[in-house]
């Protein structure tokens, strides 16, 4: 959160700090004048005098209410900014919570990936937040603060990134077993780039070339994994599960529990409790031999 | 208790010591009074629970399916759970005058009007079931809960007056210079009796305005 | 033997012994079960919210080792879960609630010049219950079916369907249980201050402990039956199928959100109230005067009570209420920092212009200023709308809070344990020992929490059983690792500090810091009457003052001796007034048999044992029924008309 990429968390950023030297200097009077008790107000003799009443309706409430209203103003400032949105017609982005990964579509768009956000860089991006369960949080530190996900309702945030690149975000409301993996990324990337994105999302997904890809897509459209996962322009058609149509290109496997590589990827299919116990995604009766295959078909799908 | 200039005299002298004369108000109505308080708190909540889950589900309530409340029997109800305060007091008042039987017959009469109120809750449930449960949706919970919760409340409040009458009759309990546990049972059933006037006012009346 | 007992006045031998014959309770099992003496019922409370405090760090110790270094594997995310959710819950309800009511059993009366609470079968009651509501919470984690939802226990994630188990069960009629204790003993703390001080105490001389002991018991009377109705409807929901926070059928989670902090703000300041009111009673002895602005003070403690039932919204900036309800709560949580800044410059004036004795709970004190101050800053920020969305849920609030409940509960508590530790065990304690624990305390508090505030700000959120490394929070986790150790070694140094003060102490004189208040001028420890002469109070500091000290030798009367029977005296509530002499109950079975059978209660609704529970409430009716059955008195004395 203390280095912002974005409009909103540099918002905050600013207020940060004017919080914090605010503090450093009311703390400092407070340390100075205990300081000056302990240096200089040693001894044992009883004491009688002063009820300096003024000092502490001065220092105690006083000079705090000129600081808090102060401030309280910037605060306001900043919240109104916060809650400005998007703007007309802008881009929509719907994220949909899951114990424990997140759903995300395009509006307009037919396709979908999961724990991964691509937006343009510079644009202000609408995001609709709904859950399926319980609830959750929708936070990348360095875009935006949080706005939670609540069961039954529907709630809007936006993002704006100002440079190009991945930001980490995460679910910061708890959401029972597996509420420390429920990672995302959001991708800032050139206005062409993120067309391309888009388009591709429409598209089905990229189709077997070898004979392993071939294989595999086999054992996933026949094998159990259909029930959950869908992947565009085949018989999967699942929705339990992230649709993995582009799952190859992905950051990561299990909302950020485990990077995404062939390895992880492998073990992931074979038991995913052993990578992130407690997920909805049930150890998998996959052949030894076709898991190559069906590594080899995921990892082929960008 | 309204002769406090001379209380403290009094009290202090050694004959207040050994007789007891209640001066002040004792310690077990303080305690009487911020129990109630707690539990009126307890019923606010509900009650705000009440409205705050209307207002959050939509322009319709009670939810499609589930007619307004009819009014006739809450209102006789009420009726007849309102004006059993009255027996109390006068109850309350016979005693503090050292007249056993005033309070034998003040809370023999109370005891029936709230038994006869618990009756009629019966079968307004009996009614109400016919048409939604405590499970079938939030209203449904929010009706048996909070109405349920006051019958609960007027169980207690009942328990207390059988088991002040039966101590009462037994002789030797309750006089004129002994009557905080009266006073304190009295002071509850008001308190039930007026949240009843809220709870009124909230489930039935409310969905009409 | 207490140096106040001076035959010279109105009190002789006889009277000594006719008190000691009403009050004392024999050494016997039977006397350990019945007891109704505040003061051992104080120090049970003190004993069992420690033993419960043991527990509760002990898990943050195990989270500790967890979080240390990135992807451990020593606890599952279950156990890990289970584990902070019991650290909060019973650091809140059976720590830092029991312990200041401990104190605040043994002090009160002492404080007031009482013999002992207002209702002392109550008091036992309360007691046993908070032991059994302890033990029922704790006692299923063993089990693996301990509360597992955070210790607010966010709808809908409280709800059978995405948590089945007993989890949840457990924890609505654990909190339902404790409740019952909390309640009666706020009751009770109510009606002991208006009605049993001793003649003389006008309301402006009330002690300041005193003061925020009844203010935290005015918040418990009207905050907790906001979570008892919470956690009622969860269990209904959970138990009979309702749907109050079921959004599909009608209900909403929300609700559960809004009564939960309308409880759980209030419950904050119930927590650090009696804190601020130990450092007030604290500072007298040590800076050889009385605390500056005592009318202000007063002020701030009932401005805090009432204020902070307003700003519970603040602990929802991120679920999107409208903008202008948090413009509100937002003022209202900033405006409510003012109280507590007018306290901390009444006893930093207090410093300045008094005489600095540096012993160990002084130390606690000035420990307790600086953690404090720091806490109230970053609370201060919180109730900054767009800040908070910010930093809300990170490790950011657990920096917070961790500093306000450390520097607001546990500094204050751990400086009462050594002031008051003479007077409830006639030892005195080990200096130097307490020193080391002081430093080690101070050290390891700052080490273990201050990092939390850098991983908060660099995004890391709260809840989470382990972490990914290479996000920039390897480093602060093992250095807050470390000091969780210290702590721990500075707590087993105060541990093996009062286990040896109460071995091998020093015998304690009766008032062995010059302290400005009345328990002082009881014996250490105080004779079961407390005060053989009920002190006639002419001023703030009774202990500091000639003529209230006459008052007990020279000038005792008969009114205020009271030998005859077990009695106190109850004066009118505003001035204290001598109104009448009242006779206290005997020790007693029914309170531990109530409990008890309000345990079985409990046990069989959370085992859907129907029969049982239904009997149990039978039982619990008996019970009371019999307690409160009038004494059969002849009706002259009745006062019967014929
Ligand atoms: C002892 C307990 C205690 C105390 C005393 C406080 C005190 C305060 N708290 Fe804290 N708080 C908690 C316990 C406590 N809190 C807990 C347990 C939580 C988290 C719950 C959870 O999520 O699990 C929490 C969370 C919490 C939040 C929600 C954070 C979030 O979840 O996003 C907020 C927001 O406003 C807040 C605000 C405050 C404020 C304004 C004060 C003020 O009362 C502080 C006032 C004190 C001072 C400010 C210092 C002294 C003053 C001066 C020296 C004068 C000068 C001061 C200024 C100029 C500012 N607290
Ligand atoms: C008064 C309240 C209180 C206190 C004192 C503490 C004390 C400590 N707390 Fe905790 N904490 C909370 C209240 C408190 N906490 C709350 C409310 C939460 C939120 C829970 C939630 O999110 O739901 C929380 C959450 C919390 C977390 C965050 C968990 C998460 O979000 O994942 C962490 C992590 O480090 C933590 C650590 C600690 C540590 C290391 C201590 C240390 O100070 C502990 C030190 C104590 C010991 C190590 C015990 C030593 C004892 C002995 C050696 C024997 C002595 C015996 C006797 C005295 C009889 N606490
Ligand atoms: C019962 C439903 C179910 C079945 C069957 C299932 N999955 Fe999954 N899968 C899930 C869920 C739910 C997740 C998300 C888990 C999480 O991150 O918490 C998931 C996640 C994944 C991921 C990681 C996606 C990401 O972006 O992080 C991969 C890859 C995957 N599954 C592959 C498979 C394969 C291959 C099969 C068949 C052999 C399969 N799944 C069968 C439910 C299922
Ligand atoms: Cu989703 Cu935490
Ligand atoms: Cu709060």
């Amino acid at each position: 959160a203390l280095n912002p990429a974005g409009t909103g968390a540099a918002r905050v950023n600013g207020l940060w700090w004017l919080l914090f030297w605010t503090s450093v200097a009311v703390f400092a009077e407070v340390m100075a004048l205990l300081a000056w008790a302990l240096v200089f107000r040693r001894g044992a003799a009883r004491v009688r005098h002063g009820q300096p009443l003024r000092f502490v309706v001065i220092l105690g409430a006083g000079l705090p209410f000129v600081i808090l209203v102060a401030v309280y103003g910037v605060a306001l400032r900043d919240l109104a900014a916060l809650g400005a949105g998007p703007g007309r017609d802008p881009l929509t982005v719907e994220v949909i919570g899951h114990q424990w990964w997140w759903e995300v579509r395009y509006a307009g768009r037919s396709g979908a990936t999961a724990n991964e956000i691509h937006i343009p860089v510079g644009e202000r991006v609408k995001v609709r937040l709904r859950t399926d369960d319980v609830l959750h949080s929708f936070w990348v530190p360095q875009l935006m603060p949080k706005t939670d996900l609540i069961s039954g309702e529907t709630r809007e945030t936006w993002l704006e990134a100002r440079q190009a690149g991945s930001y980490r975000g995460q679910c910061a409301e708890y959401c029972g077993t597996q509420h420390a993996h429920m990672a995302f990324l959001v991708v800032a990337q050139p206005r062409a780039d993120f067309d391309a994105f888009l388009t591709r999302l429409d598209a089905p997904a990229r189709a077997p070339q070898t004979d392993a890809e071939r294989r595999g897509q086999q054992a996933f459209v026949q094998g159990t994994c259909a029930a959950c996962h869908t992947v565009r322009g085949t018989g999967a058609q699942g929705r339990v599960g992230p649709d993995l149509s582009n799952v190859g290109s992905r950051w990561s496997i299990g909302a950020g529990a485990v990077p995404n590589d062939a390895g992880h990827l492998g073990g992931w299919i074979a038991n995913s409790q052993s990578v992130k116990p407690g997920n909805a995604m049930p150890p998998q009766p996959v052949d030894a031999a076709r898991l190559p295959d069906l590594i080899a078909y995921l990892r082929s799908l960008e | 208790m309204t002769d406090r200039g001379g209380a403290v005299a009094a009290a202090t002298g050694a004959e207040a010591l050994s007789t007891e004369l209640p001066v002040g108000r004792p310690t077990s109505w303080w305690g009487m009074v911020m129990f109630v308080a707690t539990e009126a708190t307890l019923f606010a909540c509900l009650l705000g629970s009440y409205f705050y889950l209307r207002f959050q589900y939509g322009p319709q309530w009670p939810p499609p399916g589930i007619e307004d409340p009819k009014l006739l029997k809450p209102l006789v109800m009420t009726a007849i759970l309102l004006p059993s305060s009255l027996p109390v007091m006068w109850a309350e008042h016979g005693i503090r005058h050292g007249q056993r039987w005033r309070l034998n017959l003040g809370m023999a009469a109370t005891f029936v009007m709230g038994t006869s109120f618990l009756v009629l809750q019966g079968t307004e449930y009996d009614e109400k079931l016919h048409m939604f449960t405590l499970t079938s949706n939030a209203y449904g919970s929010l009706f048996f809960v909070i109405t349920g919760f006051h019958g609960l409340h007027v169980l207690v409040g009942l328990s207390m007056i059988g088991w002040l009458l039966v101590a009462s009759l037994r002789g030797g309990s309750f006089g004129a210079h002994r009557h905080d546990r009266v006073r304190n049972v009295a002071i509850y059933w008001h308190f039930v009796d007026t949240v009843w006037v809220a709870i009124l006012f909230t489930i039935y009346l409310s969905p009409r305005l | 033997m207490s140096t106040t007992t001076s035959t010279a006045g109105g009190i002789d031998r006889d009277d000594l012994a006719r008190l000691a014959e009403h009050w004392d309770e024999p050494r016997s099992l039977r006397a350990w079960f019945t007891t109704v003496d505040h003061k051992k019922i104080g120090r049970r409370y003190l004993v069992t919210a420690g033993f419960f405090f043991a527990l509760a760090g002990l898990s943050a110790l195990v989270m500790r080792t967890q979080l240390a270094r990135p992807e451990a594997g020593v606890l599952s995310p279950d156990e890990y879960n289970q584990l902070f959710t019991m650290h909060g819950t019973a650091m809140i309800f059976l720590f830092a609630t029991p312990m200041l009511f401990g104190f605040g059993n043994f002090l009160v009366p002492l404080m007031i010049g009482s013999r002992d609470m207002a209702f002392p079968r109550l008091n036992a009651f309360g007691y046993w219950v908070f032991l059994f509501a302890g033990l029922f919470m704790w006692a299923s984690l063993p089990f693996g079916a301990a509360p597992n939802n955070g210790w607010f226990a966010y709808a809908p994630l409280n709800q059978e369907q995405h948590n089945p188990g007993l989890h949840m069960d457990v924890y609505a009629l654990g909190l339902l249980f404790l409740g019952i204790s909390t309640t009666s003993g706020a009751i009770n703390f109510i009606v002991t201050a208006l009605k049993l001080r001793a003649p003389g105490m006008s309301l402006n001389r009330v002690p300041l402990f005193v003061w925020a002991i009844v203010a935290t018991a005015f918040m418990v009377v009207f905050a907790l039956p906001a979570l008892n109705a919470d956690n009622a409807m969860l269990f209904l929901d959970r138990r009979f199928g309702t749907h109050f926070f079921d959004p599909g059928g009608g209900g909403n989670v929300l609700l559960w959100q809004h009564l939960f902090w309308i409880f759980g703000h209030p419950d904050v300041y119930i927590i650090v109230m009696p804190g601020l009111g130990i450092v007030s009673a604290v500072l007298p002895a040590f800076t050889r005067r009385g605390v500056v602005g005592y009318p202000l003070i007063v002020l701030a403690i009932v401005a805090i009570s009432i204020v902070s039932f307003g700003v519970w919204v603040h602990h929802m900036f991120a679920t999107g209420l409208p903008q202008l309800s948090y413009s509100f709560f937002s003022a209202a949580s900033t405006i409510i920092t003012i109280p507590s800044g007018i306290q901390i410059f009444a006893w930093l004036a207090t410093m300045l212009l008094g005489r600095l004795v540096l012993r160990t709970p002084l130390l606690f004190v000035i420990g307790f200023i600086v953690t404090f101050v720091l806490g109230g800053f970053t609370g201060a920020m919180f109730a900054l709308t767009p800040f908070d969305q910010q930093v809300t849920d990170s490790y950011f609030v657990v920096a917070h809070f961790h500093y306000v409940l450390l520097g607001g509960a546990l500094f204050p508590i751990l400086a009462g344990i050594y002031y008051w530790l003479p007077k409830i065990t006639g030892r005195m304690y080990h200096e130097g020992l307490a020193r080391w624990a002081f430093w080690l305390f101070f050290i390891g508090m700052h080490v273990t929490f201050f990092p939390m505030h850098l991983i908060g700000l660099f995004g890391m959120p709260r809840r989470v059983y382990t972490y990914r490394g290479g996000l920039g929070w390897d480093v602060g986790n093992l250095i807050s690792t470390i000091g969780a150790y210290l702590l721990a070694v500075s707590l087993l140094l105060t541990l093996i500090g009062v286990v040896h003060a109460v071995r091998r102490g020093r015998p304690a004189p009766a008032d062995p810091w010059e302290g400005d208040t009345l328990e002082w001028s009881a014996a250490s420890p105080p004779e079961p009457y407390n005060f053989p002469v009920i002190p006639r109070v002419h001023s703030l500091h009774p202990t500091w003052d000639e003529r209230t000290a006459e008052s007990t030798t020279t000038g005792a009367t008969e009114d205020r001796i009271l030998s005859e029977g077990r009695r106190t005296l109850f004066t009118s509530e505003l001035d204290a007034r001598s109104e009448r002499a009242a006779e206290m109950p005997e020790p007693s079975f029914k309170p531990l048999v109530l409990a008890g059978a309000l345990l079985v209660f409990f046990i069989s609704m959370l085992l859907a044992w129907y029969p049982i529970a239904i009997a149990a409430v039978v039982t619990v009716a008996a019970t009371l029924a019999a307690w409160l059955w009038p004494v059969r008195r002849p009706d002259e004395e009745l006062g019967v008309a014929s």
